[in-house]
């Protein structure tokens, strides 16, 4: 198992003409769970895809460091294999390219140790097999275009089995529990989880419900609110956000 | 100065006259010859001709083949070349192979008895002064000119009643160091109820993107013959009857082509037609199809890759004369580097064509900031209980696709030919002719991984 960290520094950043993220700091470090919840508009989508370097969005200070290696100055498929993976809120849909297709495209050749690949390197379509049955993700997803007339659940599934086949580092997981049903939600959760274990993956899961958070234990708990962490605790954050809401914290701040 | 009547001396009536052929046929080029020379040439004020880049088109640079010896090269005449026979092999079964040379029959071979298929030299047809040009019935411009000069129209005739397991072939080679004008004339008759497969290959054998097939990975010699390429194929879909047809544009990058498929579909008839251009320096195809029997139907599908400084240019003609037509239109098409695309189509619903139904739809992808495609669908329609719809779309690689792909890990030259490929992936799924496909798709797909990388 793997050691090392995911370092978020003083991040500000947003789209030309509006700062949305103002003042980001976290870590997390391999093997812990870290979960992220906020009202909506408060900036979590914006700081995964900040992470994982959208188009359209600008740095305006702050660092990211995955390991010690600069994020932010690499281009995004640089990010994905230094070991960032990005589960989205929304994810693209690409016709006529498949999952399997992407993802033998994604990892021309795993070698066994390699930054991200270090646990059970093998052939792509076997992982995909393997991973796909441990999430009750049916197999003829493999082969079909990517999260084209895919349900909500199915896309969720989708993200979190490329999760699972590329072995990321570190994953930000932006509401992967949103449009899953119980069983996948549990499904979904010890995978992850186990992930944790298995090659010590270190996650960013982003949530507006403790649900998920039943299966996927967090080691901390973070309330990000208009772009600002404004509160961090252990898991009784969670179970306090879910009973009191937002209120005492939106109003926390300059 | 365009607009001067026609003078040049190459494309002359007498030299139209000259080549050989029954009686007939040499008056039938004579007055081809003379409607061509009495008219301006097309220049692009023309509507039809807009965007094209017919201005500059100097006929003065090209001569007619000189009258080819017939003789030299009859119905059962030399092999193909090994490059052409490999092509065709790559097809996998087939039940008959035409192959012309620059315009003139090379190679016929038929494993179909002659009561059920009759294919080769048009000139040997019992019924060819009929055949010729009993579809392309109003002959303009280059279809004039293709009349003028066609030195040997080939012919693929297929009975009422039959059913052709496997496609015929036909290969027309493009091949010469350059300034030739060639002529390829083909007519394909589906007889009624008869259900067959027509693959037409226009090939330069130098330069082409499909000759390098059999040799890849062979390094090929850049092939910078001119050739002006005028293919006129007509084809008859008779009552009741079922054709598939491939076409398959692989010229050299310096060459001219100014095509038409012209087709008329009879009463619960059905064409199912798939174009595919990869070559030329300007290429325009033009596609008139007219739906003229009660509920035929025509399934009409292009696609096309321009790159380097080319020009590919369609035109499309969905033409319903007869009631409860259907025709259904897909052109797809992606321009590289300062390479251009034309599409201009027309959904023609005539008076009396009532509960026709007509699709046309036109979907460009605009890969690099010097290409350009332009998409012009029209509607002329004089019946109101139709249905017709149209649509295109014009754009770049979809920056959240390649976002998407990159946050796998995957590299962006490798993102961008994955979702270049699956734009194509599902008209290219709709290639009607089971052994074109393959090579259709590794086409398409040379065509685009040579992109960026
Ligand atoms: N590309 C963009 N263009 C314009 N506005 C944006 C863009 N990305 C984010 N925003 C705005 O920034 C704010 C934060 O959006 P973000 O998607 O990060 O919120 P979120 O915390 O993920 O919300 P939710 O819980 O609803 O998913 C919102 O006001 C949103 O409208
Ligand atoms: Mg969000």
């Amino acid at each position: 198992m793997s050691t090392g960290e995911l370092k978020i520094e003083d991040l500000h950043a947003g789209i030309p003409g509006r700062e949305i993220l103002r003042g980001v700091t976290l870590t997390v470090r391999s093997g812990e769970v870290h979960a992220v919840m906020g009202p909506n508009g408060s900036g979590k989508s914006t700081l995964a895809h900040v992470l994982m370097g959208r188009p359209g969005y600008e740095i305006l200070s702050g660092t990211v460091t995955l390991d010690g290696i600069d994020l932010l100055s690499l281009p995004t498929w640089q990010r994905a294999r230094a070991g960032l993976f990005l589960g989205m809120q929304h994810p693209i849909e690409v016709p006529g390219v498949s999952l399997v297709t992407a993802l033998t495209a994604s990892r021309p050749e795993i070698e066994p140790g390699e930054v991200g690949a270090d646990a059970g390197a093998g052939d792509v379509s076997e992982r995909m097999r393997s991973e796909a049955k441990r999430i009750g993700f049916d197999e003829r997803f493999l082969t079909r275009s990517l999260n084209v007339d895919l349900s909500g659940g199915e896309r969720k599934r989708n993200e979190t089995l490329q999760m699972g086949v590329l072995r990321p580092r570190f994953a930000v997981l932006d509401e992967i529990d949103s449009g899953l049903d119980v069983d996948a939600l549990a499904a979904v959760g010890r995978r992850v989880e186990e992930a944790t274990e298995e090659w010590g993956l270190g996650v960013l899961a982003i949530t507006h419900f403790r649900r998920l958070l039943k299966v996927l234990k967090p080691d901390v708990v973070h309330v990000l609110s208009a772009g600002r962490v404004v509160a961090t605790g252990e898991s009784e954050l969670a179970e306090i956000v879910d009973r009191t809401g937002y209120a005492a914290y939106t109003g926390v701040g300059p | 100065m365009r607009e001067r009547l026609f003078t040049l001396s190459t494309f002359a009536p007498e030299t139209a006259a000259a080549l050989p052929g029954p009686p007939w046929l040499r008056h039938r080029r004579t007055v081809a010859a003379e409607a061509f020379a009495s008219t301006p040439l097309p220049t692009e004020k023309d509507e039809v001709w807009r965007y094209s880049r017919i201005d500059s088109l100097d006929l003065d640079r090209y001569q007619t083949p000189v009258s080819p010896d017939l003789t030299a090269t009859d119905a059962h005449g030399p092999p193909p070349s090994d490059r052409i026979r490999a092509l065709v092999d790559g097809l996998g079964p087939r039940s008959g192979l035409i192959v012309t040379v620059n315009g003139v029959l090379a190679t016929v071979a038929s494993d179909v008895g002659d009561d059920a298929l009759a294919i080769g030299r048009m000139t040997e047809h019992d019924e060819a002064e009929v055949l010729l040009g009993s579809i392309a019935t109003d002959p303009t411009d280059f279809v004039l000119l293709n009349d003028a000069f066609a030195a040997d129209p080939v012919v693929i005739d297929v009975h009422a009643g039959v059913t052709i397991e496997h496609p015929v072939v036909v290969v027309h080679v493009i091949t010469g160091a350059g300034g030739d004008a060639v002529f390829p004339r083909t007519v394909i008759r589906g007889g009624p109820s008869s259900v067959a497969s027509v693959v037409e290959i226009v090939v330069d054998v130098e330069g082409g993107l499909l000759a390098e097939l059999p040799t890849r990975g062979a390094s090929s010699v850049a092939n910078h013959a001119e050739h002006l390429v005028v293919p006129v194929t007509e084809v008859q879909v008779a009552d009741g009857a079922e054709l598939n047809y491939v076409s398959i544009q692989s010229l050299g990058p310096a060459t001219w082509q100014l095509a038409h498929q012209v087709s008329t579909i009879g009463a619960d008839a059905g064409l199912h037609s798939f174009a595919v251009a990869l070559g030329g320096s300007y290429a325009r195809l033009r596609t008139d199809s007219a739906l003229i029997g009660t509920s035929g139907t025509s399934k009409l599908r292009a696609a096309f890759i321009g790159r380097d400084d080319q020009m590919l240019d369609f035109r499309t003609l969905q033409d319903h004369r007869a009631p409860k037509t259907t025709s259904d239109l897909l052109f797809m098409g992606a321009v590289a580097d300062r390479s251009h695309s034309v599409y201009s189509g027309l959904i023609r619903v005539r008076r009396g064509a009532v509960r026709s139904d007509a699709m046309q739809t036109n979907h460009n992808l605009v890969l690099d900031e010097g290409a350009h495609a332009d998409s012009v669908p029209n509607l002329d329609i004089q019946e109101n209980d139709v249905r017709c719809s149209h649509a295109s779309t014009v754009g770049p690689v979809s920056e959240d696709q390649r976002y998407y792909l990159e946050s796998r890990g995957v590299e962006p030259e490798v993102a961008e030919r994955l979702i270049v490929a699956g734009f194509f992936a599902d008209i290219a799924d709709q290639v009607p002719i089971a052994g074109t496909r393959a090579m259709i798709g590794q086409a398409l797909a040379d065509r685009t991984g040579v992109h960026g990388v």
